[in-house]
């Protein structure tokens, strides 16, 4: 039987029978229909946001810690140039989203209407795939086939333009079985001749290491816990990227912690001196390889990834296995076992020996103080004031980024939820509330830098409005952290522009927002004054003043090597070359 | 190499010619490329090759299945052979792109081109240049008593050769569709 209905309607019906539970977005003339749609029904929930950049991160912060689709509906012009930023976000991060924006009615488009913009033109590179839907027969398949491309493959957000004439005509509904299936297909499976090259190189290997990526975490739960399995059976290392941060447990043994650019020095030098590289959901990211001449020399590399063009794209592999990280990772431990679970005892014996002796260095020892609260110490307190909780983290970017990749724990996927890819400022408080809409009873905490805080504060008026107890942890150096460590590495110590002035009184913006407000600058109040933030049931503002002038070590300079990392500031005198100073 | 590999002299002037070309080994491809006709997608295709500084020495395109709303389009790139093994899967990872084909790769094909050039002169030139024509099987479509209009069609060498010829003879204005290419055999 079909149905007949409003386009706007029919948005809403396609959402629901996608098992949408929560439209993060802001009304707007173009797409007045949809909200008087929203507004005569109970099944879709709509958390209002302040800015539709918000409403872009809140969707990413929901998918990412749900492992569904995030969704978000704006208004045409400026609601849809507003969400550009998160939409890149998304892609550079591999997030599922469908994006709704509001269009001019199909008549006005091209005559420079009031609120119009190219939409689709503008957001063609910024997602995995757009459509600008003219007629309202065509709307509910294409939402549809929306739902399923942001899902597929590698993940990503899409966006679907809608003019507001397509919201109100009539059309029949087409259900989501009855879709022509398309031919949008990504293989899933990976190539057994590969994989069993893969296991044939893992059975002799004397230098093994496991180089993990958010591709793990995007597979799904199962994926991690067949990265676990295999790691324990084999008992080779395991480093993550950023954003693979969960996947393998921070506890557990095989656990080197986050390798790149500020990665712990036995992840990287295990990279360096690796004789096997096993690339599982990874892209080679600049941010991991340095330089890339110089990148892991004398390793063999494997690369698992659904995405064909992410393989090869930047480092030349050995062997390429295009496919899905849990099909593969099955299907590699099963011919692992059935030839009998080999690996090169006496080889691995003396690389983990290896690899024990650069832990020794103890790469994250930093000068501890009794008098201001260090950064990394204020982590450290975090994560054992919180550990064992039901607890998600999410983080803006910059020091205070690389500092909570350092020292926090991640045991389980999706509890870590940061910009990884595009590095966007102002990402952590919008997805902080996204995570905590979709798990009301967690404890949320946005691990936060003063700077990219206030690029999105405004959404703490949704935190409010929405009851999202989220915890703003800013930690406080009245400075753009990361971009004054590289002005006093690169720049001769000319802090040009990176510090700010006038900042806010955190006490008092949270007093205005209606929420808590925390300021602490002694060591010795630091653990109670966390507790009182975890004990709060509500949203907090915690004003966390720390050292000033911290760097973030251990770094790899642009340009450099992973075995000429930089461990602490006596290692930093005149270190990055001109060429260096060129890379960002 | 396939036997009617492009050369680069032909085109080399790109647009898109933003990479440093003396970074590797550069190859030129012919890629066909499959896709959906709905709007928009010449402008993703095009947009992959400006957006990440990948060269477009001729691009075609128009409808070729009117019932599938299938249109082909044939790009003339080149780079190195890990540029374009990234060129074929960024394309090929597109929703609305249904097959990419390597027709440099797939071994010999046929490669065509069509091209206007309008030639003004009077006199020995005017003779000269329609006994070049002749020679190189091009059509006079258009004729005034001082000029005319070729057409012709061939391999982009075959017509960057003709205009070289009609330089000196009164070439004023050319006008070329880029490659159009199917693969030999069955």
């Amino acid at each position: 039987m079909t149905q007949t209905m409003t386009g706007a309607q029919m948005v809403v019906k396609a959402l629901r029978d996608q098992g949408v539970e929560v439209v993060f977005g802001y009304p707007g003339g173009a797409v007045l229909p949809i909200y008087d749609e929203i507004f005569q029904q109970n099944d879709i929930r709509h958390i209002l946001v302040r800015h539709e950049q918000g409403a872009i991160h809140m969707a990413e912060g929901y998918a990412r810690s749900t492992g569904k689709v995030g969704v978000a509906l704006v208004t045409s012009g400026p609601g849809a140039t507003n969400a550009v930023t998160g939409l890149v976000d998304a892609l550079m991060d591999s997030i599922p989203l469908v994006v709704l924006t509001g269009q001019v009615p199909t008549f006005m488009i091209g005559t420079d209407g009031f609120q119009e913009a190219d939409t689709v033109g503008i957001t063609r590179p910024c997602t995995k795939m757009n459509w600008l839907v003219k007629d309202t027969a065509k709307l509910s398949e294409t939402i549809h086939l929306a739902f399923h491309v942001a899902k597929s493959g590698r993940p990503g957000p899409v966006l679907i333009d809608i003019p507001k004439d397509v919201q109100f005509a009539d059309a029949d509904y087409v259900a989501k079985e009855k879709i022509k299936v398309s031919h949008y297909q990504p293989k899933l499976k990976g190539d057994i001749d590969q994989i069993t090259r893969l296991v044939e190189m893992i059975e002799t290997a004397e230098r093994p290491i496991l180089y993990t990526g958010g591709g793990v975490i995007n597979s799904g739960p199962a994926a991690s816990q067949l990265l676990r399995e295999l790691a324990e059976a084999t008992g080779f290392p395991v480093t993550s990227t950023l954003m693979g941060l969960g996947a393998y447990p921070a506890s557990g043994k095989n656990w080197l912690g986050m390798l790149g650019m500020h990665g712990l020095y036995e992840a990287n030098l295990a990279m360096h001196g690796c004789d096997l590289m096993i690339n599982i959901g990874a892209r080679f990211d600049d941010r991991i390889t340095g330089r890339v001449k110089d990148f892991s020399p004398n390793s063999k590399k494997a690369h698992i990834d659904i995405d064909a063009s992410s393989i090869n794209k930047v480092v030349h592999v050995d062997v390429p296995i295009l496919g899905d990280v849990g099909h593969v990772l099955e299907d590699l431990l099963r011919i692992w076992k059935s030839r009998g679970r080999k690996v090169n005892k006496a080889g691995l014996a003396a690389w983990w020996k290896q690899i024990n002796d650069w832990r020794a260095v103890k790469c994250l020892t930093y000068k501890p103080s009794t008098t201001t609260i260090k950064p990394q110490y204020a982590l450290e307190r975090l994560e054992a004031l919180t550990k064992g909780m039901d607890r998600y983290i999410t983080t803006e970017v910059g020091q205070h980024q690389m500092w909570a990749a350092q020292f926090l724990g991640f045991e389980a996927p999706n509890r870590w939820m940061t910009s990884g890819g595009l590095g966007t400022m102002g990402y952590g408080l919008p997805a902080s509330i996204g995570v905590q809409i979709a798990h009301p009873e967690a404890l949320v905490i946005n691990v936060a830098g003063e700077a990219s805080w206030l690029m999105n504060m405004q959404e703490m008026g949704t935190a409010m409005q929405f009851r999202a107890p989220v915890k703003q942890f800013i930690l406080n150096n009245e400075r753009l952290g990361m971009v004054r460590q590289w002005q006093e590495l690169l720049h001769g110590e000319r802090y040009s522009q990176s510090w700010s002035e006038s900042l806010p009184d955190f006490v008092k913006l949270a007093e205005a927002f209606g929420c808590k407000g925390i300021q602490c600058k002694d060591p010795k109040d630091l653990d109670d004054a966390i507790m009182e933030m975890i004990r709060y049931d509500g949203p907090v503002i915690f004003d966390c003043l720390v050292e000033k002038h911290e760097n973030c070590f251990p770094m790899i300079p642009s340009g450099k090597p992973h075995n000429e990392m930089l461990l602490g500031d006596a290692d930093t005198q005149g270190v990055i070359g001109a060429k260096g100073a060129v890379l960002v | 190499m396939s036997p009617l590999n492009i050369k680069k002299g032909s085109t080399s002037h790109s647009a898109y010619d933003l990479r440093d070309p003396y970074a590797d080994v550069s190859e030129a491809h012919t890629l066909a490329v499959i896709v959906d006709n709905e709007a928009g997608v010449l402008a993703r295709v095009i947009g992959l090759f400006s957006g990440r500084g990948y060269n477009i020495d001729s691009l075609t395109v128009a409808e070729v299945d009117h019932t599938g709303h299938l249109s082909r389009i044939t790009i003339v790139t080149h780079g190195t052979p890990q540029v374009i093994t990234q060129i074929k899967a960024l394309l090929a990872r597109m929703v609305p792109v249904r097959a990419v084909h390597d027709l440099t790769e797939a071994g010999p094909s046929v490669q065509r081109e069509l091209a206007l050039f309008k030639v003004a002169g009077k006199g020995e030139h005017r003779i000269e240049a329609l006994r070049l024509a002749e020679i190189f099987r091009a059509h006079v479509v258009d004729s005034t008593l001082e000029s005319f209009v070729f057409e012709m069609t061939g391999t982009p060498e075959k017509i960057d050769s003709f205009a070289e010829l009609m330089r000196p003879l009164g070439l004023r204005e050319i006008a070329r569709t880029g490659v159009a290419a199917l693969s030999r055999g069955a």
